[in-house]
């Protein structure tokens, strides 16, 4: 059919795509004889040996299949992938259905087929069979697809992104809205129409609202600054400890802590910054990492000031201009509640948290959007783009990486010291590398520099995930699925594009073939 | 027009303003010696070429100037009208283009590629627009000051794009611009600093006949607008000898004469360095051509 008309094929080899596809079942099954094939499990009077040699070839199997139906793909084969992966998933994802489906008799035959014990891990094989026979559908109707496809993609992907980044004066402000709005639907009677919003959904809300101020704030250093920066969760630490330790210590409230606790990070910042100056790339993430940890080794280890692993509870909730969200207030003045002869509730402490993190957020947002069109902020996107030329044009590149690494690390020891009142406890364990990590996957996924991808990020990355926990020992998987195949399918991050922070031209830019037409007449 | 019209008659360079005065330079690698005690002066005001075969030694004099390499020994010292005297080997390399007006391009282009055409001049304006904006704190909070500064920036960035062409393409990432244009965007981003002395790293390089003869034409009006002085590498011999005031010759580290392009033109050792136990072929064929005639000539 439609393959007639296409361009013809890359030649296919079927020895070589044999042997490859061998190849790769072969690596699968020495790996999965090491690590499925023998299962340890508890019996009575000890531990005992299981093995699982039906697994270990179903591995192999799925491996074998996986790669050639990946080389025919490749070689613009699409049509046997389609036949074959098409009814492996239909009879496994049958299987997986067929209790409710078809009764018990069927369930039993049909799960024979299943390759795995495990019903998420067949789930996970049914729908990757069916991710390649949607991929192998798709290349029979766009036959003569080529490889300038993902090329294609990305650009295809790029104006999304544009568009994104242009109606992001709509989107912005409907997100905020939105946002603003979401807290107070918990009032709301149950209706058919309008979701419905608990406790958990709120925690959930806060805990995405302060991923998302630590990506935007992580977004200065490595978005704009372009300093690869793994340690970002020690600031974080540095915030939390401060305000958790002046609280303690002196009795102060949250408002007052809430500038020492930025100030501290961001020294800490410059600490950080002064000895790293020199390096970038590979180095300075290595270097970022272990001062994250070093962080964490002294806040564990010094036990006299910071409590050690122990960690430091009672800290003080944060108030409303002085009243406290409890019950009756310790000293007998007035509570949040008598001062407003409210009934006393404990989601409004809940909700009053949230709008804090949210004002925090939206305060660093709107000091990244401003500094982006100010010198330091234009200097910091020049250095990520070249620091030699930056230093032939007069600006101090230590100076302007120190108020990068400073201003960020200000950021996360604000959300620290959110967190630390939140929490009402912390401890070291609260600041692992992890962190770290999953902040950077925030905003390299988001696309660097975007500050709407960030927020889809952190929605995507900490939102859905609580939503699964149920799936606890997948989530990470899936993470880690999740960045493998960006990475693939769009390096750059999801919604990567940058609008000029000044233009000449004002108005409707001229599109681009009519620039290029205009060129040769005014160089004549 | 004829460059020499320029010169003034007879061996008194002493008589003419120098900009800028190397002595003694060298700058050693480990055990390879790629600048050895070299001693020229740039005057103001003035176009003056450094030639050499590959690997002369023509960028690590620029890199010493501008304080990316730190001489092992010479002075280097910049001597301005208005802005003063500064001995550049003892300078902090980003405050040469700041205090002493040393602004350079680059032998392989080095633009803010994912920048604007625009922001890439405005960023060349990076001090101005400190000072003005009060170390960005003022513009952080909305005063007029910096509106007013970063407007006088855009007129000047403005300037520059009209001298090279590219006000059409302002708006586009820098990286998106053909070759050529990259070339004229780094010198328009260098005269965006208000230098005093402007050092340009095989500007023609890539560029095709008209682009070429475009360059001279910018190069030779920024010498006599803009009067500032000008410190040129080139391989190509029709903009060396078409517009420069004074060249200097490099081989292998060493300063192997110096003169008007006539004086060079006629050099033996000149000859020499560029012909050496090479083959043609391996010179770029303007080289070629030249000292083709040249021989003729002998
Ligand atoms: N950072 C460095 N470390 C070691 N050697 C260097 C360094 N920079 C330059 N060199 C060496 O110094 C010599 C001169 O190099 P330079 O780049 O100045 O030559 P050039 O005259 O600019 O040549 P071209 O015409 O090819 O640009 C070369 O032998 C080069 O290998
Ligand atoms: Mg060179």
């Amino acid at each position: 059919m439609a393959t007639a008309s296409a361009p013809k094929p890359p030649a296919f080899d079927l020895a070589a795509a044999l042997k490859e596809a061998g190849l790769t079942a072969f690596v699968m099954l020495a790996l999965a004889a090491g690590i499925v094939a023998f299962h340890i499990v508890d019996v009575p009077g000890g531990l005992a040996i299981e093995t699982r040699f039906g697994t270990a070839i179903a591995v192999a199997a799925l491996g074998f299949f996986g790669r050639l139906g990946v080389i025919l793909l490749r070689t613009a084969r699409p049509l046997p992938v389609l036949v074959v992966a098409l009814a492996a998933a239909a009879v496994w994802i049958a299987a997986l259905l067929a209790e409710s489906l078809f009764g018990p008799d069927w369930a039993a035959r049909l799960q024979m087929t299943l390759p795995f014990d495990d019903v998420v891990v067949n789930w996970i094989v049914a729908l990757t069979a069916l991710g390649f026979a949607l991929r192998a559908l798709w290349m029979l109707r766009n036959a003569g697809a080529s490889a300038e496809e993902i090329v294609d993609r990305d650009a295809a992907m790029d104006s999304v992104a544009a568009r994104v980044a242009r109606s992001s004066r709509y989107i912005g402000p409907v997100l905020l809205v939105a946002a603003v709005v979401f807290p107070l639907l918990i009032f709301m009677p149950e209706t058919a129409w309008l979701p419905s919003v608990d406790r958990r959904l709120l925690d959930i809300g806060i805990l995405v609202v302060t991923y998302i101020m630590l990506g935007w704030g992580l977004n200065i250093v490595v978005g704009l600054a372009g300093l690869l920066d793994l340690g970002y969760v020690a600031f974080y630490a540095v915030g939390a400890y401060s305000y958790a330790l002046l609280a303690t210590h002196f009795n102060l409230g949250f408002w007052i802590c809430l500038p020492f606790a930025g100030m501290m990070a961001a020294m800490a910042g410059m600490l950080l910054g002064f000895p790293v100056l020199r390096l970038r790339g590979d180095y300075l993430a290595i270097v970022t990492l272990g001062f994250g940890e070093m962080i964490r080794v002294v806040l564990l280890n010094w036990y006299k000031f910071t409590n050690g692993p122990d960690g430091i509870s009672g800290i003080p909730r944060p108030t409303f201009f002085g009243l406290p969200f409890s019950r009756t207030a310790d000293d007998g003045g007035e509570t949040f509640y008598s001062f407003f002869g409210l009934p006393y509730s404990p989601t409004d402490r809940v909700i009053f948290l949230y709008y804090v993190i949210l004002a925090l957020a939206l305060l660093t947002n709107l000091f990244t959007l401003r500094i982006r069109k100010l010198p330091v902020g234009r200097a910091w996107e020049a250095l990520r783009e070249d620091e030699i030329a930056c230093r032939s044009l007069g600006i101090n590149p230590r100076n302007t990486k120190l108020t990068a690494f400073s201003i960020g690390a200000m950021f996360a020891g604000f959300a620290g010291s959110f967190f630390a009142t939140r929490q009402g406890f912390i401890s070291p364990e609260s600041f692992t590398f992890i962190e770290s990590a999953v902040i950077l996957a925030i905003v390299v996924l988001g696309g660097f520099g975007s500050q709407i991808g960030i927020v889809l990020a952190a929605i995507l990355l900490i939102g859905l995930p609580e939503f699964f926990r149920e799936l606890q020992q997948y989530r990470m998987l899936a993470f880690g699925a999740a960045m493998v195949l960006i990475m693939l399918w769009r390096p750059r991050g999801l919604l990567a594009f940058r609008e000029p922070t000044i233009r000449l031209h004002h108005g409707v830019s001229p599109p681009a073939q009519t620039v290029a037409a205009a060129r040769p007449d005014e160089v004549a | 027009m004829s460059p020499s019209s320029q010169m003034q008659p007879g061996p008194e360079p002493a008589v003419k303003k120098s900009l800028l005065v190397v002595e003694h330079l060298t700058m050693r690698f480990g055990g390879l010696i790629a600048i050895n005690d070299i001693s020229f002066v740039a005057a103001d005001r003035e176009i003056t070429a450094i030639i050499g075969p590959n690997g002369a030694g023509k960028t690590t004099v620029f890199n010493c100037l501008t304080g990316f390499y730190e001489p092992t020994i010479g002075r280097l010292t910049l001597n301005h009208p208005q802005r003063g005297r500064f001995m550049l080997e003892r300078m902090e390399g980003h405050l040469i283009p700041a205090q002493a007006g040393v602004a350079r391009t680059f032998q392989n282009i080095r633009l803010f590629g994912a920048m604007s055409v625009l922001e890439n001049l405005i960023v060349a304006q990076h001090n101005t627009l400190m000072r003005a904006s009060g170390f960005s704190f003022a513009g952080l909070i909305g005063l007029p000051r910096y509106s007013r500064a970063e407007a006088r920036a855009v007129e000047r960035a403005r300037y520059w794009l009209d001298r090279v062409n590219l006000t059409a393409r302002a708006d586009d990432p820098a990286a998106s611009l053909p070759y050529g244009d990259q070339r004229r965007l780094e010198i328009a981003r260098a005269m965006c600093i208000e230098p005093a002395l402007l050092c340009l790293d095989e500007p023609a390089a890539g560029l095709n006949p008209r682009e070429s003869a475009d360059l001279n034409r910018l190069l030779l009006d920024i010498r006599n607008e803009h009067g500032i002085g000008l410190l040129l590498i080139e391989h190509d011999m029709t903009v060396v000898m078409g517009i420069s005031d004074h060249i200097v010759v490099l081989d292998y580290g060493r300063l192997i004469a110096d003169g008007t392009p006539e004086e060079i033109r006629s050099n033996p050792a000149v000859v020499r360095a560029y012909l050496g136990e090479e083959e043609d072929e391996d010179l770029p064929e303007e080289v070629a051509h030249d000292i083709d005639v040249k021989r003729e000539d002998d």
